[in-house]
């Protein structure tokens, strides 16, 4: 099962023969991902790492069935790449690409609702179910195969909390980086929604930052979830008005607040982590309660 | 990026949004001279990038050429919660009958741009109770149409020649918010006055990704000098008022780290993200604004993914023979490249932590041994 990407997935990598977008499809084939065409303009007929290039998204879907798309290509033209995968009827599309403005990241977020295209990011590090495949920039060795979901805003923080949890044996079902932008695709809430139905997950680890509603969003809907929700949250220090890192970490107006998520979620039935490597010690636990 | 007040009417004015006539000065004669240009009393307006400037005593009346320059002299040259006021704007006071608000700003839950409205205006819209508010989501792709002015202009209680004023102001706001990649533009307050509609106040903010496409504003710089600096580097950086200073790769993980040193008792001095696959240089350089800011200690904590731990050591080995690093430095690589870089480290007489835990305890204790 897993949920998004799998072993069937065929990927087009758009921004294939850029620095970046080169050197992740090399690494998302060397995981497994059937990495299918590239797009690049004006690069159309090229190869890259014996993949093929193409101009349009549409050529990669008529010759290799594409249907999930990782977006490399640089800002300023991520908005027509995104929406050129979301035309081309990609079922999943994943924006690795940072520094999107938010009036493009929202017109995206609205062509691929009317579209019914599930968009991952943008300023993600991608999608991966360990031993099938991956869609993103997250490094191979971190993951396991196993009955773990996460859902995280951040990488390096999500990373860390992998390898803490398959350090412990506890494997992954599906790990989902959302992004850190303001105005991002799939939310927690989404994520959440597919991991409760996946049979392959029977735990699901949470990992937020201040900032934004989402955490109390998810909190709502962890109230009706079966599956046991391990949460971690990053920002308990950060000042209030300042944007730490993320576009979306500030704490405005006495909202999005550290208290304030930690309260609901606890609320809704999710063991909160204090530190990053207690993460595993609580989901064994809430595990074997659930086994029981 | 803010737009200092001025700057916000500028934009306004050419959208076709009445703003009071005036214009900004920068020396007590130039102010007397805005004035007698406006030819009636006038309102003389701190141009800083703080909220509650009324309040703080950043904003005075004059009904006189004499006194504008008067009041002008007082404020030039002082400071507003921390911020040198060295300009400010010379505008028609305006008779009050009725304040309101009008904003446009960016909802993330939502993932659209959202209208906010209100009949009580001129306060604080955080302190406005919710059900005095008229809010509504704007669809991107079709933009605020007309009809969807009126239709807030009618639940917000306005009507006649007023109503049709606020409802032609609202639809040139979200213009404004549109084709300005702004992620808040607000008029707070807009004022009736007689029967005339003006924008009293201007707000906006532009999105930061989106400089590139409006090179033609100019450009306002906000933080601190140290904050700037590293951000011309290209990474993040916020200043904090403890004394360990912290590099860590990725915001989450950074945040994280604060966290954890915090808990631990210490206090950190700085967030500074170097980012996913930052190269030696930047590194190096982010590394030398720490030490610069002289912290009792400094941890660095690397989860390498695209982030080389070989390149972290490297940047480290190059920041001490640069400059040196004075004060204990404690570093936890693991990741891509993790037995180069711990060995890289070594050679200098660093140990490297594997555990995140291990290390914010160690740099805690370094920072109290040290005080």
């Amino acid at each position: 099962m897993a949920i998004l990407v799998d072993e069937k997935t065929r990927v087009v990598v758009q921004g294939i023969t850029g620095h970046q977008g080169a050197f992740h499809a090399r690494q998302m084939l060397d995981y497994g991902t059937r990495v299918v065409a590239g797009v690049t303009p004006g690069k159309g007929g090229e190869e890259v790492h014996g993949v093929p290039v193409y101009e349009t998204v549409e050529e990669a879907v008529e010759k290799h069935g594409a249907n999930a798309s990782a977006i490399f290509v640089p800002a300023p033209f991520a908005r027509d790449a995104a929406f050129e995968a979301i035309d081309a009827g990609l079922r999943v599309v994943v924006i690795i690409t940072e520094h999107i403005p938010v009036h493009d990241a929202m017109q995206v977020m609205a062509f691929g609702r009317s579209r019914g295209a599930t968009i991952v990011g943008p300023n993600t590090f991608g999608v991966i179910s360990p031993g099938k495949s991956k869609l993103g920039i997250m490094p191979n060795p971190i993951y396991r195969p196993g009955p773990v979901g996460i859902v995280a805003r951040s990488g390096t923080l999500s990373y860390e909390i992998a390898a803490n949890l398959s350090g412990a044996g506890l494997g992954q079902s599906t790990v989902v980086g959302m992004g850190g932008d303001r105005v991002v695709g799939l939310g927690f809430v989404d994520v959440l929604k597919q991991l409760e139905r996946d049979e392959e997950t029977r735990a699901v680890v949470l990992v937020g930052e201040i900032g934004g509603t989402a955490e109390e969003e998810a909190a709502e809907f962890i109230k009706g979830m079966t599956k046991p929700v391990v949460a971690y949250l990053a920002g308990k220090s950060a000042p209030p008005g300042k944007r730490m890192g993320h576009a979306g970490a500030i704490i405005e107006r006495g909202r999005g607040t550290f208290e304030s998520k930690v309260k609901a979620l606890t609320a809704g039935g999710a063991r909160v982590a204090g530190f990053p490597w207690e993460v595993p010690d609580l989901v064994r636990e809430a595990l074997g309660q659930a086994a029981g | 990026m803010k737009l200092y007040e001025y700057l916000a009417k500028e934009e306004f004015r050419k959208f076709g949004i009445p703003v009071p006539p005036g214009r900004v000065a920068a020396s007590p004669e130039d102010a007397a001279a805005a004035a007698r240009e406006v030819g009636r009393p006038v309102a003389i307006k701190s141009q800083v990038l703080a909220g509650g400037r009324g309040k703080a005593g950043g904003i005075r009346f004059a009904d006189t050429p004499e006194a504008a320059e008067a009041e002008a002299r007082a404020l030039l040259g002082t400071e507003l919660h921390g911020h040198a006021i060295d300009r400010l704007l010379v505008e028609e006071k305006l008779r009050i009958d009725r304040e309101l608000y009008l904003g446009v700003t960016v909802d993330g839950a939502a993932r659209t741009p959202l209208v906010i409205t209100s009949v009580r205006g001129g306060v604080n819209i955080e302190e406005v109770p919710e059900k005095e508010l008229v809010k509504r989501h704007v669809d991107p792709t079709w933009g605020l149409q007309p009809y969807a002015c009126r239709q807030v202009v009618r639940r917000l209680g306005l009507g006649g020649p007023v109503g049709r004023q606020v409802a032609d102001i609202l639809g040139r706001l979200y213009q404004v918010f549109r084709s300005r990649d702004a992620e808040l533009a607000e008029i707070n307050p807009l004022v009736v006055s007689g029967d005339r509609v003006i924008a009293a106040d201007a707000r906006l903010n532009v999105d930061d990704e989106a400089a590139y496409r409006h090179k033609d504003l100019p450009r306002v710089e906000e933080g601190t000098e140290l904050e700037r600096r590293v951000r011309e580097i290209g990474l993040s950086y916020v200043e904090l008022d403890g004394d360990i200073a912290v590099m860590a790769n990725g915001a989450g993980i950074t945040m994280a780290t604060l966290d954890i040193i915090q808990a631990y008792g210490g206090r950190p001095a700085n967030f500074l993200d170097a980012g996913g696959g930052a190269s030696v240089e930047p590194m190096a350089q982010a590394v030398e604004v720490l030490v610069s800011t002289r912290p009792k200690a400094i941890l660095i904590n690397i989860f390498g993914g695209i982030t080389r731990c070989d390149d972290v050591a490297n940047a480290l080995v190059q920041v001490r023979q640069r400059v040196g690093i004075p004060m204990p430095l404690v570093v936890r690589l693991v990741g891509t490249n993790e037995a180069q870089g711990v060995e890289i480290l070594r050679r200098e007489g660093i140990t490297a932590y594997r555990s995140m835990d291990e290390a914010a305890a160690r740099v805690v204790e370094l920072a109290k041994g040290a005080a």
